[in-house]
């Protein structure tokens, strides 16, 4: 609702190209390159020096790939206004699936990989088939159904999961060569993340991203503007049940190893957590709130271990308090993100920038 | 009007709800290049008959024909695709869009690119397209005179700015036809004559054939071409503004049994004594109803 205020004046533009530009301002631009280029930096070692501790390493690695299936989440929640209790479902089967493309047909994993985000759609515009018909209540416990049902479907189905043993997953090779070590499939994975947000900004903004916006605003009126609401709510479960399979996959062969355990409904309320710290309907906001969600945990360990070492580490309540925390943080931290900024971060986000973009005149 | 096939054709459409009567049996058409208004007191069926021409509710009995095409039971969607557009009593815009979004969306049976292609942007040809029905969209944003709006979210407009990128929703459909619900509600005097302004010129410039539903007799009178009148749901008087408005059935219904009984000998001029009776008639009740 803000946005319209914080776009500054003097922001004048002269041609309908530069007005449909990817980012409202030079400035969101700048940053994002910014951030691109130091990220691509970040896994370099400086004779020997790594600026980036490994550590660092396997958790931007992991915001990247919860990122992508986040982000989709996003597009079916935060644009389409639907809901799905089973993303996480959708996150394991593209991760199985790449697995199983590349043991069982030998499919190089750089192609196993968007296969399996193909699957996923397939499988996501099945359960999306309810959506047509129920929205809301109905709907959320339509996709928790399909959440049960696919974790079933991965303890029962030996040949394409490996059943309670898993599957192996090939490291990611291309042309022959094998990326070994977190450090170079940093790349593989910053490389996905930069396509599929780019991908979904402009889808966004071009026809079948406004269908799917005006479904979620007023679907009566989008159906009278010649929008096939059948067709777009089913559309919205596939494109998000790609971006969950994509993100699914790289998690499988970045661990090499998918276990039928883990893509459980926690994890798909965790995604739900991701979107709404980010913030429902922000591209950006998705990966702010996986970044969020990831670090957090962190966060909270390194308090945790900093009180560990003082004498307040010696008190059992103190410290039986602060296992506990560490459990309900997550949770806390989503309700305190919908009682006090329901927008999530990005609206921060923006709201910081423009203060500093006008500084010292922020009016 | 010359053999030609009207372009709006509604032949004996009844609608009920769950025993509530809203239309029985209404016939009327709507010729090419038309401007036809529909009015009748509160709840006499105007909104339903608008919604089944536009595919929101599907009568119960009777058939309507679009450019001699049948379509009494297509859906929505598909009657957009066909050149059927249409504005809303109760604004329903797409409240967290930008106005040029909204507007844009309105553009959607025009434009052939897809999510994919859309994904592709610069590669495809989604680019092209989207600048291409900007600049149609421009044109649309320059004749409702909205440019200064253009990025604002819809949903923090002042109402009469509302009704008008309503309009221009529509119209980016490139319509054939375009159907008002009380395109003018709630307006004050100076947004009422922009709005019959622009809805003349839709009709005059544009060629848009208008169905409109408004309270307001005087515009009604002084705009269109042909007047249908709705009491209960059921047709009791159509024909040109003046004829219509001296009807006997007319000031019945808008003024009760008594009130006709006095009036209808006396008043030889219908329309000077009637119009402003039944707009004070009709807003008073409006009022009330509120
Ligand atoms: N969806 C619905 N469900 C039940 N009844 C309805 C529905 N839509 C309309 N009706 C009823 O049908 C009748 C006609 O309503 P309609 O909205 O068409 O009147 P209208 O002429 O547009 O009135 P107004 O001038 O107040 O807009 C009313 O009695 C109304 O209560
Ligand atoms: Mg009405």
């Amino acid at each position: 609702m803000s946005r319209l205020s914080l776009v500054p004046c003097g922001e004048f533009k002269t041609s309908y190209r530069a007005d449909t530009t990817l980012f409202a301002t030079p400035l969101s631009r700048n940053m994002v390159f910014l951030g691109v280029v130091l990220l691509a930096l970040a896994p370099l070692s400086i004779g020997g020096w790594r600026p980036v501790s490994d550590y660092w390493i396997t958790l931007l690695i992991q915001i990247g790939y919860l990122g992508i299936a986040a982000l989709g989440l996003n597009i079916l929640v935060g644009f389409t206004g639907q809901i799905s209790l089973g993303h996480a479902a959708f996150f394991g089967f593209g991760a199985f699936s790449s697995a199983w493309l590349n043991n069982t047909f030998g499919v190089p994993v750089a192609l196993s990989i968007p296969l399996a985000g193909v699957m996923t759609t397939a499988v996501g515009m099945i359960v999306g088939i309810p959506a047509a018909r129920i929205k809301g209540l109905y709907l959320a416990i339509a996709t928790l159904a399909s959440q049960f049902i696919l974790q079933d479907f991965f303890a029962r189905a030996d040949w394409f999961t490996g059943g309670s043993a898993g599957s192996l997953a090939e490291p990611f090779a291309l042309f022959g060569y094998v990326l070994r070590g977190d450090r170079q499939y940093f790349y593989v994975v910053l490389f996905f993340l930069v396509v599929m947000y780019l991908f979904a900004a402009n889808m966004l903004r071009t026809r079948d991203g406004r269908a799917l916006v005006a479904v979620r605003d007023h679907y009566l009126s989008a159906e009278v503007m010649g929008i096939n609401l059948t067709k777009y709510r089913i559309l919205s479960f596939g494109i998000s049940s790609f971006y969950a399979g994509i993100g699914g996959a790289l998690f499988a062969h970045y661990l090499q190893y998918v276990s039928i355990e883990g893509f459980d409904i926690l994890l798909s309320v965790q995604f739900l957590g991701m979107i709404i710290i980010g913030g429902l309907g922000s591209i950006m906001g998705s990966l702010m709130g996986t970044a969020f969600m990831v670090l957090l945990p962190e966060a909270i360990n390194a308090v945790v271990n900093i009180l560990k070492n003082t004498t307040w580490g010696n008190i059992p309540a103190v410290t039986d308090g602060l296992a506990f925390f560490k459990q309900a943080a997550i949770g806390l931290a989503i309700v305190l993100f919908l009682i006090f900024e329901p927008d999530g971060l990005a609206r921060r986000w923006r709201l910081i920038k423009a203060y500093w973009k006008l500084y010292p005149f922020s009016y | 009007m010359t053999g030609d096939r009207p372009l709006v054709e509604v032949r004996d459409v009844s609608l009920s709800f769950r025993g509530v009567r809203a239309l029985s049996h209404v016939s009327f058409h709507v010729d090419k290049g038309e401007l036809f208004s529909i009015i009748g007191p509160n709840g006499a069926g105007k909104t339903s008959m608008l919604n089944c021409i536009s595919g929101r509710y599907t009568p119960s009995d009777g058939a309507i024909y679009f450019a001699g095409r049948e379509i009494t039971r297509l859906k929505p969607n598909a009657r957009a695709a066909l050149g059927i557009g249409r504005t809303f009593q109760n604004l329903a815009l797409f409240n967290h869009m930008t106005v040029l979004d909204n507007i844009l969306v309105g553009r959607h049976h025009l434009i052939r690119s897809n999510f994919l292609t859309g994904a592709l942007y610069w590669f495809g040809g989604a680019e092209r397209e989207e600048l291409k029905h900007r600049r149609a969209v421009e044109e649309i944003i320059d004749f409702l005179e909205i440019s200064h709006i253009r990025k604002a979210i819809a949903g923090t407009l002042p109402y009469g700015l509302r009704k008008r990128v309503e309009l221009a929703r529509a119209l980016a459909l490139k319509p054939d036809l375009i159907l008002l619900d009380e395109p003018m509600a709630g307006m004050n005097l100076e947004e009422k004559e922009d709005m019959a302004r622009y809805v003349i010129d839709i009709n005059e410039e544009w060629g848009t054939t208008v169905v409109m539903i408004e309270h307001d007799m005087g515009v009604v009178v002084d705009i269109s071409h042909r007047v249908m009148v709705l009491d209960f749901g059921r047709k009791i008087a159509e024909g040109e503004p003046d004829a219509v408005m001296a009807h006997p059935n007319v000031k019945k219904a808008y003024l009760g049994e008594d009130a006709a009984a006095d009036e209808a000998p006396a008043e030889a001029d219908g329309r000077s004594a009637v119009a402003p009776a039944m707009a004070t008639a009709v807003s008073g009740s409006r009022v009330a109803a509120q």
